[in-house]
């Protein structure tokens, strides 16, 4: 058996530690006790893939597949999926999930005081294709009260979920919008130390994607982790 | 220059908008070899209360031991109706279940072989980022060779390891604990 190359390590302070006590429900959740260290093998540089029929084509479009057009703002996200070697990862499955306009999930654990609308879901997937792209036709979500701290509101954010090559590369985030003035009240967008990594998470007003007289283009493109040049020595 | 990894943001407690069209909680096609097993388990958190909101998803070989990925280049049979991927839930009472097939044993470091195990991610509402874990066999004799387990301290291999339960012998118990004297072992892939 060939070794193994293993994953690219973060520059510090670019992901979140376990524990960040602002965010109050990590502090009975993160663990406590270090974490082993362990080589990359067989298991972890493998992963599950999906073909690009799993997705259906219009499973990309959250305004449709209801009686009517959600309520807010109609907007198209896109991006490109690429690894920390600018290669992109083409045919890797992007799952999205989000508020509807008046900042309430379609959930039923949410009890926010806002409506749902009827016309929307906030679910979507979508495969990128050769080049990694991705592109989603949604609606600009609330943003929303919760529970973490007195006056607390989370700022606008669509949920995104990659699973690009490899278990190593498996990745949940959130996106965010420009100028958002909650942002700097959010604990969950603070959770990372380095400024610049934090403000990576916040998409880009984008002209080129913008369809005129139909929708705003936001771009947001997600860097998995790339892989290191040479096998570990083991 | 390189770019460097977006950073990872928690799923937060909706995450079912998003992941419910993909819950795989029986990962064996028709025709899939192997013994079958049922993996049952609860998830606790720091005060010992069965936690609602997490998810797993679990990645493994197939009885061959061979992996459903590019990567995977041994000389084994795929397999079909096995991708090797499952996504399960807990419920509000932090119950999880899925059903599965054991694994055969993979290659590991230095020509090693590392005993049947399910590689395990798990995310939930106040995890910033995800959980990895394994979960092995109970009563595998190549548990006592497996290099990973061998890596870590002997009091706590046994948070990786599920056990038999009296609901027959395809039915295994294996919890995730997040804090405290038995929590499980979580790996640093350098996250």
């Amino acid at each position: 058996m060939k070794r193994v190359a293993a994953y690219r390590v973060p520059y510090p302070g670019t992901q979140p530690n376990h524990l960040h006590p602002p965010y109050v429900s990590s502090i009975k959740r993160a663990p406590t006790k270090p974490q082993i260290p362990i080589p990359y093998t067989l298991s972890e540089v493998t992963g599950p893939s999906f073909g690009p029929e799993i997705v259906a084509p219009k499973a990309s479009d959250l305004t449709r597949g209801h009686g009517g057009e959600p309520l807010g703002a109609r907007i198209i996200v896109s991006g490109r999926v690429l690894d920390e070697n600018s290669r992109p990862l083409a045919n890797t499955v992007v799952e999205i999930w989000q508020a509807n306009a008046a900042g309430r999930y379609r959930h039923e654990v949410d009890q926010h005081n806002a409506p749902l609308d009827p016309n929307f879901t906030g679910s979507g997937q979508a495969v990128t294709d050769a080049e990694g792209r991705y592109r989603f036709v949604t609606i600009r979500p609330g943003e929303y009260p919760w529970r973490n701290h007195y006056n607390a509101w989370r700022a606008a954010h669509i949920h995104f979920s990659i699973f690009g090559p490899a278990s190593a590369t498996r990745l949940v985030t959130q996106m965010y919008f420009p100028s958002d003035p909650l942002m700097p009240f959010d604990p969950i967008f603070n959770c990372t130390a380095d400024e610049k990594a934090r403000n990576r998470l916040i998409s880009a007003f984008d002209w080129e994607t913008t369809m005129p007289e139909h929708a705003l283009g936001y771009r947001f493109d997600i860097i998995l982790r790339g892989r290191e040049a040479t096998p570990m020595e083991d | 220059m390189s770019l460097q990894a977006t950073t990872s943001q928690t799923v937060g407690p909706f995450f079912k908008i998003g992941f419910e069209w993909l819950y795989r909680d029986n990962l064996v096609g028709d025709g899939v070899s192997g013994e079958r097993v049922t993996v049952q388990g609860r998830v606790f958190d720091g005060d010992g209360l069965p936690v609602p909101d997490a998810i797993l998803e679990i990645w493994q070989a197939n009885a061959h031991g061979k992996y459903d990925h590019p990567e995977d280049t041994q000389n084994k049979p795929l397999e079909p109706g096995f991708k090797g991927y499952g996504r399960v839930p807990a419920s509000a009472d932090g119950v999880f279940r899925f059903v599965t097939i054991k694994p055969g044993p993979v290659p590991g470091p230095k020509g090693k072989e590392q005993a049947p195990h399910l590689a395990i991610s798990i995310f939930m509402r106040g995890l910033l980022k995800r959980l990895v874990t394994r979960m092995y066999f109970p009563d595998d004799a190549r548990n006592a060779g497996d290099p990973i387990l061998n890596s870590i301290d002997p009091a706590r291999r046994s948070t990786l390891i599920a056990k038999k339960t009296a609901g027959g012998p395809g039915t295994l118990e294996w919890n995730v604990v997040l804090q405290g004297p038995n929590e499980t072992v979580f790996f640093d892939l350098g996250l």
